[in-house]
């Protein structure tokens, strides 16, 4: 294909601002994943290679808090983002088959409001709503934060992939002796799970990822990995956190990834 | 004569003793449809009544907009009658959701289920009625072979072209079988030649299973070849019920006779009515028509002539329709005759190019029409 007159590559400075903005996004990421295999106690020191630091991470003298932080942080985004996706399913299936009922815009709204909402007057609000109610802070204040701070981003794929599904298919089901729920079961749903497996990794990843709302939700003596290296990291950087940083990047990056084939797959079902 | 069949099924419903209507595979009965709430209210269908019979090819024939697609959904169950009912051999339907009605829909994107294989397809209405595995695998195995596609079992959706597509969701619709199968202009996606191959399998289908098909589409040519009787419709009413024959000469209206196939208007005065014949007057000419409906002496009224009913000749007599030839247009099989009337009315005519058809009138000479008896049609207004 000949290069069109407005083809990017065709603008003069592209390349190298292309190359200066990822160095800026990922060029921390990438120092702090070399140095994590730095032989050296220094943060700014190359000592040669070595996976000490992530032997120190699984067995060093932190081990014990990190391994209960990954735990915690593990099964609460499980339950958030299982919660959270069933509840983004039935809200996308209101939403685009129920029809237009009144405040139908004022409710998406109120569903997508979350995404824009700074982080920290979320944090500060359930703070003091779980205050209110006394709600004991601990686990499960976590674990409901985040299964309503995840509702919206497992909301947007899914309901991205239902609005692709004709409801011909569905009305073909019941055309052909479904009943409702049958034809939930048997055509609605297998058709939508690529969105629901991709709004399940995103929250997923949202709840894994989330630091300043669970720092002000958890209470006194529970730690989830980021409120964990952050309370580490209060008493100097050692390297043991950027191997800590590598790893959680790495899980990140997976769930990313397989969110990311899960909605292609089902793209290229479709037709 | 057609144009009574309206008034007979419109009777019948009317009437208190209409009992014995098992007969019907389809009795529509004064079925209006009105979508939206009060302010911003749509008419899709004010009172249509007719009835299919059983083991017929029936189409519903109209434009885009004109409810053929509401009243096949009023059928199927995804829509419910504001006013009046729908009986399915003697039984009322109301209130039914569709998956208790014992009708099946071929829809025109097919909506073949994409994560179930052909097989699966076809036999998820067996499998939804219940009906064990081992007879299951038997009809879709059938099934597969009515429609020459026994090798394609085990494939997905999105691996069958158009056409093999369209025949699934005819096997899938008529897998379980339907007392009446619903076609929503299934033929509209394909190409023309596939289009008009599929016109004669969709008839050969239709004779060999003997279920009642109601066909929905807006194209003529496909109504006019494949069905036994046909509902032209428009603007939520209905037209005209009749056949292929009926409805193209001797349309009930206006709308009937200028949307099946080409046809010229005339106003015309009408002189004198006797029975179903009426002598009509246009300028000094006299033309003697069939009616389609009451009409009076005195009133004005529209005849529909189709073109290829119409010849040429040299003006002889003075209540002859005469005009000017303006054009000819070589069409291959025959040729289009324009001629200007001396009112400013077009008139085409069609004249087959057989043996000797040479025509000794030149372009800008004056002719005469001539039209075949009983061509001319006064229709109702």
């Amino acid at each position: 294909m000949a290069a069109k007159a407005h083809d990017i590559r065709r603008y003069p400075a592209f390349l190298w601002i292309t190359l200066l903005c990822l160095f800026v996004l990922y060029g921390p990421l990438i120092i702090v994943m070399i140095y994590s295999f730095n032989d050296s106690v220094s943060i700014t020191r190359w000592g040669g290679f070595s996976l000490r630091w992530y032997e120190d991470v699984f067995f060093g003298p932190e081990a014990a808090k990190f391994k209960a932080a990954a735990w915690n942080s593990l099964s609460i985004a499980v339950m958030a983002a299982t919660s959270a996706t069933m509840i983004a399913t039935c809200a996308a299936i209101a939403m685009i088959r129920g029809g237009s009922f009144r405040g139908k815009s004022m409710t998406f709204a109120l569903i997508s409001l979350p995404l824009m909402v700074p982080e920290i007057v979320t944090a500060v609000a359930t703070l003091i709503f779980f205050s209110a109610i006394s709600f004991t802070r601990g686990y499960f204040s976590i674990v409901m934060a985040h299964i309503v701070f995840c509702i919206p981003f497992a909301y947007l794929p899914i309901s991205a992939r239902l609005q692709g599904i004709e409801a011909t298919y569905e009305q073909a089901a019941q055309d052909l002796y479904a009943s409702r729920s049958q034809a939930f079961w048997q055509v609605l749903m297998p058709l939508m799970m690529p969105g629901i497996i991709s709004g399940f990794l995103l929250a997923f990843i949202i709840s894994l990822d989330d630091f300043i709302i669970t720092n002000f939700v958890k209470g006194a003596g529970i730690e989830t990995l980021p409120t964990a290296i952050f309370g580490s990291v209060k008493q100097g950087i050692k390297p043991n956190i950027m191997a800590l940083s590598t790893l959680m990047l790495m899980v990140s990056i997976f769930f990313v990834t397989v969110s990311y084939f899960a909605g292609k797959s089902g793209a290229k079902t479709e037709r | 004569m057609p144009e009574t069949d309206v008034n007979v099924s419109a009777a019948r419903s009317d009437s208190p003793d209409a009992a014995p209507q098992s007969r019907a595979a389809v009795a529509i009965k004064a079925v209006r449809k009105v979508f939206g709430l009060p302010p911003a209210q749509v008419t899709a269908l004010s009172s249509v009544s007719f009835d299919i019979a059983d083991n017929e090819f029936f189409t519903l024939l109209g434009p885009s907009g004109c409810g053929k697609t509401t009243l096949l959904r009023l059928i199927a169950g995804f829509e419910q009658p504001t006013d009046g009912e729908i009986l399915l051999f003697g039984e009322h339907l109301e209130g039914l959701p569709p998956n208790k009605r014992p009708v099946n829909t071929v829809f025109q994107q097919y909506a073949l289920f994409p994560h179930m294989s052909i097989r699966d397809n076809i036999g998820f209405g067996l499998k939804m009625l219940g009906v064990d595995k081992s007879e299951i695998a038997q009809r879709t195995k059938r099934m597969l072979e009515l429609i020459q596609m026994e090798s394609f079992g085990d494939r997905r959706p999105s691996q069958l072209s158009g056409g093999q597509q369209q025949r699934v969701a005819l096997a899938r619709a008529l897998a379980p079988s339907p007392k009446v199968l619903l076609l929503d202009e299934p033929l509209s996606a394909l190409d023309l030649k596939l289009r008009q191959a599929m016109r004669v399998e969709l008839k050969q289908l239709q004779q060999e299973t003997g279920i009642t098909f109601v066909f929905v589409t807006h194209d003529q040519e496909e109504a006019l070849t494949m069905s036994d009787r046909i509902a032209v419709m428009s603007a939520g009413e209905l037209q005209q019920v009749g056949s292929a024959k009926d409805i193209y000469e001797a349309p009930r209206n206006r709308f009937v006779a200028d949307f099946i196939g080409e046809t010229n208007f005339l106003d015309v005065t009408v002189e004198e009515v006797s029975g179903s014949q009426a002598l009509c007057r246009f300028g000094p000419a006299r033309l003697t028509c069939s009616t389609a409906g009451p009409t009076t002496a005195g009133s004005a009224g529209h005849v529909s002539i189709r073109p290829e009913r119409l010849s040429l000749t040299r003006p002889s007599n003075d209540d002859d329709l005469v005009g000017t030839l303006e054009r000819l247009i070589y069409l291959g099989t025959d040729t289009q005759h324009l001629v200007r009337l001396d009112d400013g009315t077009e008139i085409t005519v069609r004249a087959q190019n057989a043996h000797d058809s040479s025509l000794d009138i030149a372009v800008g000479e004056k002719a005469a029409l001539k039209i075949d008896t009983g061509a001319a049609r006064l229709l109702v207004d």
